[in-house]
């Protein structure tokens, strides 16, 4: 085995420090947090200049290879930048290219590159989570040769769809057929006639959205992927998004904080932090702990990078480093008592802030994008080869509905 | 970034999972010394050794997969000690009279990772095994030729632990002053990076033998293995036994070149992350592999209660762990770790 940086892995990740150290302003940076849509327009459209856009779309002739692309992220996690447009985007763009059709792709595809058109994604439903495949929002031809079709229904946690141009839509297509083979995605203009938002804020900062698509009509050229083969459609943006989308190092950022301060801080009793040995021990613990996860998030590139595709190996990752992140929040928060509790701007606030961000947003990255009980079942049923503990699929549509994890 | 396995780590874990698999006991009841004659057959104790003093000649990258397989037979014998110690010897003193030995296993070396204190090396791992042993004793590292005491005390994990008086014998000295104290400080990176890579082996072990047992043991008229209880106390390891590994390797490749992290770590701390990780995750794989065996994980004739107590006493035989968390807490501090 061998660990150095792969030379241009970090070539770009020195880059993207450069270009972040110039264009991440406190301007941005107090927008995210004032709006708590992690995405900001201005600084999409510099990356999309820069190339990294398109760079990032996977299987784009140019593109970053997997360390590339971690690289990127890392910097982007590390920096805090607000990166969820480009990494939803992207994970969208990988499934257009592979499975929309060509007038769709000709269409907005060139916008993605040019920074001008962000997605969001609509899967899950107020009903449905972690069992996606239940969803029940409808879609149905509005003829015969179904030229179009015509969408109702609710979907929940649309992040950044305030700020995106397009959701990448998981609606039921076939309400008797069993759950997995019902499902059709569509891409929807988030303008179209029938769609409505409304803002669901969240203790992480984040503002997230419901949806609404009330008799909202697109063309079926706006179909991805074949009709009822929406759930290989979701395998394809899962595994992109299990890839190296980032995720691994919110725990990495927050240690960085946390030492930063504490090395500049002393505790009631005026003893620097730095001499108190659960301190010293809580930071020693949570940088081997962010090693672990920087690894195995090396070690999904790599896989990614060599031709595999590291779907398990991704949920170990997310396991791993969201349980990791919380881990380090809750001990940090601990020792740093009542100035831990005091947010960001707050005079005397422990690590400027960090310790009760981390604290609100680490229960968030356990759940999204796939619970840790997801996680591990994954893992149980697809690495250790256990038997599937919970009821397969029946059919999910009408009134009877798919069952609940 | 490779992680695969390069061609020399693929052989050598090939040729030690078909060798070691299998393995009679520890405790030698099958047929006396039978453990010893197996690694003697596949040539392990001299891998550490340079091939133009008799030995195999390999690098820390391929003494970590051996460290792990052995780690995963459980054999009770001081590998990971010898390897260390033939190391610093055959680096420090290549015409040791007892190299040659060390090279075969007929001489069998060890090292004491803590610092002697009053002319004694307190609990050496391998202590009560080996005639060589490698300590350093005030401000020389020496070595220390002497037959070992016929007995260890009593412990944990039936591990040939034994104290050692350093004045007996014949003693050489292999570094003095600065360069005695850089030379164990090396010493005592390389026996972390590979007990870290011992203790992965049994981690992995106690989680295919879990894995194994839990497919197969029903109750309630189904496999416990499909309770989900069962498979998320299970899936728990996979990721931290691969990270333990893969960060076992990533102190191997920067101790082998004098190489930092790109994440800004050095070999030692990198030594001292993958011991800490790896006692914590060989523990609690051996502790669930335990639990889900139910009443036959304490069974004394089963696997499980074996590598549970040897999951321990790798990690601890060479000395408290709260060590090398404050040295790796010191450099973390200190900014030297990224």
């Amino acid at each position: 085995m061998e660990f150095s940086a792969n030379p241009a892995a970090a070539r770009l990740a020195a880059e993207v420090r450069a270009f972040l150290g110039e264009h991440l302003t406190d301007e941005v940076r107090a927008e995210m947090r004032r709006t708590g849509t992690f995405h900001h327009a201005g600084l999409h459209r510099a990356m999309a200049e820069r190339g990294w856009v398109e760079a990032a779309i996977p299987g784009a002739p140019g593109g970053h290879d997997p360390f590339e692309l971690a690289a990127v992220f890392a910097e982007l996690e590390l920096a805090e930048a607000p990166y969820h447009g480009l990494a939803t985007t992207m994970i969208v763009a990988g499934v257009l290219s592979r499975c929309a059709s060509p007038s769709l792709r000709d269409s907005v595809l060139p916008r993605i590159v040019a920074g001008e058109v962000i997605v969001s994604l609509g899967y899950s439903e107020p009903d449905s989570g972690s069992d996606v495949a239940a969803a029940r929002t409808r879609a149905e031809p509005v003829d015969e040769a179904a030229t179009a079709w015509r969408i109702n229904g609710q979907k929940m946690w649309t992040s950044l769809a305030n700020v995106a141009q397009y959701v990448l839509l998981l609606t039921r297509t076939d309400p008797d057929a069993p759950k997995h083979r019902g499902l059709t995605m569509f891409l929807v203009p988030l303008d179209a006639d029938g769609v409505s938002i409304q803002p669901v804020r969240t203790m992480g900062d984040e503002r997230t959205n419901a949806t609404f698509y009330d008799d909202v009509v697109v063309g079926d050229d706006h179909r991805v992927g074949g009709v009822h083969e929406g759930w290989s459609v979701m395998a394809v943006a899962l595994a992109f998004e299990r890839g190296v989308v980032g995720g691994a190092l919110e725990s990495t950022a927050l240690y960085h904080h946390v030492r930063r301060w504490a090395s500049a801080s002393a505790g009631p009793d005026g003893r620097p932090l730095l001499d108190r040995p659960a301190w010293r021990e809580a930071l020693a613990r949570a940088r081997i702990d962010n090693e672990v996860s920087w690894l195995l998030s090396q070690r999904s590139a790599w896989m990614a990078a060599s031709g595999g595709l590291p779907s398990v190996e991704g949920s170990m990752v997310k396991l791993f480093a969201t349980g990791a992140y919380q881990r380090a929040a809750n001990r940090f928060a601990e020792l740093a008592g009542p100035s831990g509790l005091l947010r960001d701007g707050e005079p005397g606030a422990a690590a400027g802030g960090a310790v009760d961000r981390s604290l609100r947003h680490a229960p968030v990255t356990t759940i999204y994008g796939g619970t840790s009980e997801i996680q591990r079942n994954n893992i149980a049923e697809r690495h250790l080869g256990l038997p599937r503990a919970r009821p397969s699929s029946a059919p999910a549509g009408g009134r009877s509905g798919g069952r609940q994890e | 970034m490779d992680l695969a396995l390069d061609i020399d780590q693929e052989s050598a874990r090939e040729l030690l999972r078909r060798g070691l698999g299998g393995l009679p006991r520890p405790d030698g009841s099958d047929r006396p010394g039978g453990v010893l004659r197996r690694l003697d057959e596949l040539g392990v104790w001299g891998m550490a050794i340079p091939e133009d003093l008799g030995g195999g000649g390999a690098g820390l990258g391929v003494l970590v997969v051996a460290a792990e397989e052995a780690g995963r037979a459980v054999l009770g014998e001081p590998l990971v000690e010898h390897l260390v110690a033939t190391r610093a010897l055959a680096g420090h003193d290549p015409s040791h009279p007892e190299l040659t030995g060390c090279a075969t296993g007929a001489t069998i070396a060890t090292f004491a990772p803590c610092p002697a204190t009053g002319g004694i090396a307190a609990l050496v791992p391998g202590g009560a095994r080996a005639k060589v042993v490698v300590a350093l004793d005030d401000d020389a590292l020496v070595a220390v030729t002497a037959p070992p005491p016929e007995a260890a005390p009593a412990s944990h994990a039936d591990l040939p632990l034994a104290d050692r008086r350093l004045g007996d014998g014949s003693r050489r000295v292999l570094a003095e002053a600065r360069s005695a104290e850089a030379a164990h400080a090396t010493a005592v990176a390389e026996w972390r990076t590979l007990t870290a890579a011992a203790l992965v082996g049994v981690a992995d072990r106690a989680l295919e033998v879990a894995v194994a047992y839990v497919k197969e043991r029903h109750q309630f008229g189904v496999p416990v293995g499909s309770f989900q209880a069962v498979q998320h106390g299970l899936a728990e390891l996979p990721g931290s036994i691969d990270g333990a590994r893969l960060l076992a390797h990533e102190a191997a490749w920067a101790l082998d070149g004098a190489s930092r992290s790109v994440t800004g770590a050095d070999g030692a701390a990198l030594a001292a992350m993958a011991l800490l990780f790896a006692a914590d995750v060989a523990s609690s794989a051996t502790a669930a592999c335990v639990q889900y065996h139910g009443g036959y994980g304490y069974a004394e004739e089963h696997e499980a209660q074996r590598l549970y107590r040897h999951a321990r006493g790798t990690a601890l035989g060479g000395g408290g762990l709260d060590a090398v968390l404050d040295e790796l807490a010191a450099a973390v501090v200190a900014g030297e770790v990224g």
